[in-house]
């Protein structure tokens, strides 16, 4: 994380970009209370992963950094610092609309593009198989389909 | 009572302990579940990648218990959440509703309005209630002392789960303990997140999420813990033995699904209950209950 801000780095547009997605309209509303950070379980464990910096960095239009960033990875989307944000900033939802951006933008860690690729073309992130049904029989289980065509219409 | 009942993809491949108690404990309820072989994934696991595929996934869900008459019953609580979380944007968006069905047109199917959507402990909290359920009681479990983890999906976000219990001091899954008789332990950060979505990015980082809450249970002398998602008890009763070597400590803690403690109150056996599935060894905790 950079110490200070280059503003070389800053794109003025980010702001307005965020604005228009869902997650993005009320960043503004941030007065930096840092009760998010207090909140968040991830934050009390690796300090890289800090809400209320990447809320301000979004403000100054550090789009390249944030995107890029290993960080925005760690949110584990409890939702805690959105219950108790007393300014109504969704910043979970502001979390996943960053990660959704990042990805637009060709960055993703392997796991995340593994399971998006997985349920766009199976259905599910376990998909059964036979040998799964045979489990499912043996416990007292009905048996559950062990392919989906209607993935295939959807995408 | 009819609900339709939405597995997901963990609980049929990973928890089937999980599914063969909830379906064992709605029977016994009177609770008609009904599968539908052609729900999909309920879309949570893709929202961090592509939000708007994640929402065409809740939306098929719900179309296919709508064009049932159905609502829904789910067991894990990010199937609850994401499926809510739609059916509350949709509710109120009209053009996102007509982009939706755009898609949805390609399998013949329309978003029109949702079904409810109910987490199985919810129903059992709102709608069974407490005298039903105790009516169906045979063992008391008052030799057990249980601490309940609600996580963060069962509840949150608050609004789209209609602030059906409070999110700063729940105690829905905790008041459905007591019934049994069991002894319900508090302890200091009973509303953590089980540190499961970081998993496929952060295997540490993950992992010492999980462990806090480990710690903070043995210190509360809790005999066991209850939960009420799939992927929370991947973190707690999956991964219990790697963060015991990890972090050279040790816990042996039984990780119970609510549907397994309710079961073992209504006097079914072990294996019916799943129980013999579980990662963590369960059976010292039932030898207090005689079985």
């Amino acid at each position: 994380m950079m110490g200070t801000i280059d503003l070389d780095q800053c794109d003025p547009d980010f702001v307005k970009d965020l604005a228009g997605e869902p997650g993005g309209g009320n960043i503004s509303a941030c007065f930096t209370c840092r009760t998010c950070v207090a909140s968040c379980p991830i934050s009390a464990i690796n300090r890289e992963f800090n809400p209320a910096r990447i809320i301000r960095m979004a403000l100054y239009g550090l789009k390249e950094e944030i995107l890029k960033s290993d960080f925005i990875w760690l949110c584990s989307t409890c939702y805690a610092c959105q219950e108790r944000c007393p300014q109504g900033v969704s910043i979970t939802e502001f979390m996943t609309l960053l990660k959704n951006m990042a990805i637009r933008e060709g960055h993703a860690p392997a796991g995340i593009r593994a399971q998006l690729k997985l349920v766009k073309g199976e259905g599910r992130i376990y998909p059964i198989d036979d040998f799964d049904n045979k489990k499912r029989n043996k416990a007292g289980l009905p048996p559950l389909p062990t392919s989906c065509e209607a993935i295939k219409e959807l995408f | 009572m009819k609900y339709a009942l939405f597995l997901g993809c963990t609980i049929p491949a990973r928890a089937r302990n999980y599914e063969l108690s909830a379906r064992k404990v709605a029977e016994k309820l009177g609770i008609e579940l009904v599968d539908i072989e052609s729900f999909m994934c309920c879309g949570f696991p893709i929202k961090a990648g592509d939000i708007d595929s994640s929402e065409l996934l809740s939306a098929y869900n719900l179309c296919l218990a709508q064009e049932r008459g159905l609502d829904i019953c789910a067991l894990c609580s990010s199937c609850t959440s994401a499926l809510s979380e739609v059916a509350h944007h949709l509710s109120s968006n009209e053009r996102r509703r007509e982009q939706i069905n755009e898609r949805l047109s390609a399998v013949g199917l329309e978003y029109k309005s949702s079904p409810r959507v109910r987490h199985f402990a919810r129903i059992l909290f709102e709608e069974v209630g407490e005298e039903e359920i105790k009516a169906h009681f045979k063992k008391d479990l008052s030799d057990l002392r249980i601490a309940s983890h609600y996580g963060c999906h069962f509840l949150k976000p608050s609004e789209v789960h209609d602030h059906f219990d409070d999110v700063e001091d729940p105690d829905s899954l905790d008041a459905l303990v007591a019934l049994t008789g069991a002894e319900v332990v508090d302890y200091p950060v009973k509303k953590k997140c089980c540190g499961g979505p970081v998993l496929p990015v952060d295997e540490n980082v993950a992992l010492s999420v999980t462990k806090e809450k480990l710690e903070s249970l043995r210190d509360a002398g809790a005999d066991a813990l209850c939960l009420v998602c799939p992927f929370c008890s991947v973190m707690y009763d999956g991964n219990q033995k790697s963060i015991e070597s990890g972090y050279d400590t040790s816990f042996k803690l039984p990780v119970l699904y609510l549907t397994q403690i309710l079961g073992l109150a209504m006097g079914f056996g072990r294996k019916e209950l799943g129980l013999n599935m579980n990662v963590v060894k369960t059976k010292e905790l039932t030898a207090k209950i005689g079985l």
